[in-house]
């Protein structure tokens, strides 16, 4: 079985495990033999995409950066990974933390920067200490700072430590921490490339996308590409969790089966249950029914022709016998807790979609509940400066729509039986309601309107 | 801002640090979180006046280093008990029973999310996911170590020695 970053080599963590074992070959190869713009090209050509969950293409993103050194560059790696059921890049960190750094290396040749900030949540403390070691040893060895393994290229690395926000996860919110601000998404353009973190021109990449780079470099562009599916090449950390025998982190070839991913990896489901539902990316992806997990590959092309995406391949297994009411109530809270406030259909989309939530799964809801969830769902979508708009409304959306009848058993059928909560809920239920609404109430309403016009202008002119 | 700081809330080793952190960046500003850290790793919690303090370092004003503190969850705003206790309750570990091990500790301890027992040892609380979705259900201890795959019948010893190795 192929693999790029999670090779089965022991102690590959250690420096000079990882240096006989053909480490640094492939950024003494790429800062001598090539030039950035040959990087650059090996990359487009790999086909690498972008492994955070936008799929972006690596070597187009990279190519977008403004030739020239008139002004730092910086290259941003992002290890926040905070969406629920991801858990990839710590293996990185743990398992093969050189590779990363070599193939940020690489990256910041690519691109011309001369720092690259390493931005990791504030919650992996075991891994930040993995990496500050690491970080250090590359220095001591001469792997980083200036004169790199006497080729003549300068680069340095920061770690930067997150203090828990989801919404650092986003790139440009990613740049403001890093500025020491808030969290706080930018409205995109410009983009990072032209006016990223302090102003300057700035790549952000993901962990394991990075990871990947030394590979490309060392075995060739077609070799990655010819890596699972061609759409979308490579391996993928795809990370099980939830209800399954063996959870864990597994690379394998993009476009790997779905049910061979649980069933042959990570040991089937718990208790040979059935599935009921697969979250197959993080929980913001639009989940899967057990009809549609039977026959789906696992990458971002295949996914998307049903409606979802392979996000950071955060898989969430659950079984026949889980609350689904529960589960979106959990979700939601979660969106709820990280939307950074700053547009208002997403802090208070999410909020009442909270709300609605807990009073279903309280026994109090209503069969109108539904849609009105879905409503605000729609509303929250696409209004937003970034994504976790989507993020958030997404598993509602998708998950009351493909799971519908899992909802509706939740609320109790006698809707009287509910108290009448306040005077428009009371008055819906009157008969006074019936009869406007029988009557056309528009029409009653606007001659209602007229009447108050045609006062008014009485009054005025006999004034 | 300028003005001189008379009340050091850093040592000189500490603050050979600040100047080593600082220097990584292009602008001070960017020191904030940094600083924040040393100042929790030092005293736990992040009072006024340390929020003060790291403003002055990074030539900021302590309303952007309040902002800072009250945006991001893991500064804690008010001292904890010498076990902080945070139980990721996200869906992964719920779909494991981290419900269970929260309200079997929340009951045993007498204490509710976010509360402290009064002996001033355990503080317990609900947190969004950390990222060991494979290990759960999982509790991080002091935003520190990670304990993984936890065992309702062994939870109560795990306390235990928790509370030896920091009560000390």
């Amino acid at each position: 079985m192929v693999k790029v970053i999670l090779k089965d080599i022991p102690d590959l963590d250690k420096l000079d495990v990882y240096v006989n074992n053909g480490g640094f070959t492939a950024l003494k190869k790429s800062v001598t033999e090539m030039s950035p713009d040959d990087v650059i090209e090996v990359v487009k050509k790999s086909n690498l995409r972008g492994r955070g969950g936008a799929c972006f293409p690596t070597g187009l993103k990279w190519s977008f950066m403004p030739k020239g050194n008139e002004q730092p560059k910086f290259l941003c790696c992002n290890g926040d990974e905070s969406e629920p059921g991801s858990f990839k890049d710590r293996e990185i960190f743990e398992k093969n933390p050189l590779q990363f750094i070599e193939g940020s290396l690489i990256a910041a040749y690519a691109i011309g920067a001369k720092a690259v900030y390493v931005y990791i949540r504030g919650e992996y403390w075991k891994w930040i200490n993995i990496m500050n070691e690491a970080i250090r040893e590359c220095y001591v060895k001469g792997y980083l700072g200036d004169n790199i393994m006497g080729t003549g290229f300068n680069c340095d690395m920061y770690l930067y430590k997150g203090a828990g926000a989801y919404i650092c996860g986003e790139e440009s919110a990613m740049m403001n921490s890093l500025e020491g601000k808030r969290g706080y998404p930018r409205i995109k353009p410009p983009f990072p490339a032209q006016k990223g973190v302090w102003g300057y021109p700035t790549t952000i990449n993901n962990i394991e996308t990075l990871a990947c780079v030394p590979e490309i470099i060392n075995k060739g562009a077609e070799w990655f590409a010819g890596i699972g599916n061609p759409k979308h090449p490579g391996t993928l950390l795809y990370g099980v969790s939830g209800h399954v025998n063996k959870p864990g982190v597994y690379e394998l070839p993009s476009g790997t089966p779905l049910m061979t991913i649980i069933n042959d990896y990570a040991g089937g489901v718990l208790n040979g249950k059935k599935i009921k539902m697969v979250i197959p990316g993080g929980t913001s992806m639009p989940p899967l029914t057990a009809a549609e997990c039977e026959n789906i590959n696992m990458d971002n092309e295949s996914l998307k022709e049903i409606g979802s995406a392979i996000g950071t391949g955060g898989i969430i297994v659950m079984d026949e016998d889980t609350d689904l009411v529960q589960v979106l109530t959990r979700i939601t809270h979660f969106y709820y807790h990280e939307s950074c406030g700053q547009c208002t259909p997403c802090r208070e989309g999410c909020g009442w979609m909270l709300r609605v939530l807990e009073r279903i799964e309280a026994g109090l809801g209503r069969q109108s509940d539904l849609d009105l969830l879905v409503s605000v769902a729609k509303n929250i979508e696409g209004n937003t400066i970034c994504a976790l708009g989507e993020a958030a409304a997404w598993p509602v959306k998708f998950t009351i729509t493909k799971f519908l009848d899992d909802f509706k058993a939740a609320i109790p059928a006698d809707e009287s039986a509910l108290p009448e909560m306040n005077k428009v809920h009371a008055l819906r239920k009157s008969p006074q309601y019936e009869v406007l609404n029988n009557n056309k109430e528009q029409e009653i309403v606007e001659g209602l309107i007229g009447k108050v016009r045609e006062d008014v202008k009485e009054k005025r002119s006999a004034m | 801002m300028s003005n001189e700081i008379t009340n050091h809330l850093f040592d000189e080793a500490e603050l050979r640090e600040v100047d080593r952190i600082l220097a990584q960046f292009p602008e001070k500003m960017a020191g904030t979180l940094p600083l924040l850290w040393m100042i929790q790793e030092k005293y736990g919690w992040i009072s006024t006046e340390s929020m003060e303090y790291v403003g002055q370092l990074c030539e900021v004003p302590y309303d952007h280093v309040l902002g800072v503190v009250t945006f991001y969850t893991m500064y804690n705003q008010k001292p904890v008990g010498k076990v902080h206790l945070q139980i990721c309750t996200n869906v992964s570990c719920m779909l494991r029973g981290a419900d269970r091990i929260f309200d079997h500790i929340s009951n045993k301890h007498n204490i509710k999310n976010k509360q402290t027992t009064p002996d001033g040892v355990y503080t317990i609380e609900r947190v969004e996911c950390l990222g060991s979705c494979a290990t759960a259900p999982m509790m991080q201890v002091n935003n520190k170590e990670f304990h993984e795959n936890l065992d309702l019948n062994k939870i109560d010893e795990l306390l235990e020695e928790l509370k030896q190795k920091y009560s000390n």
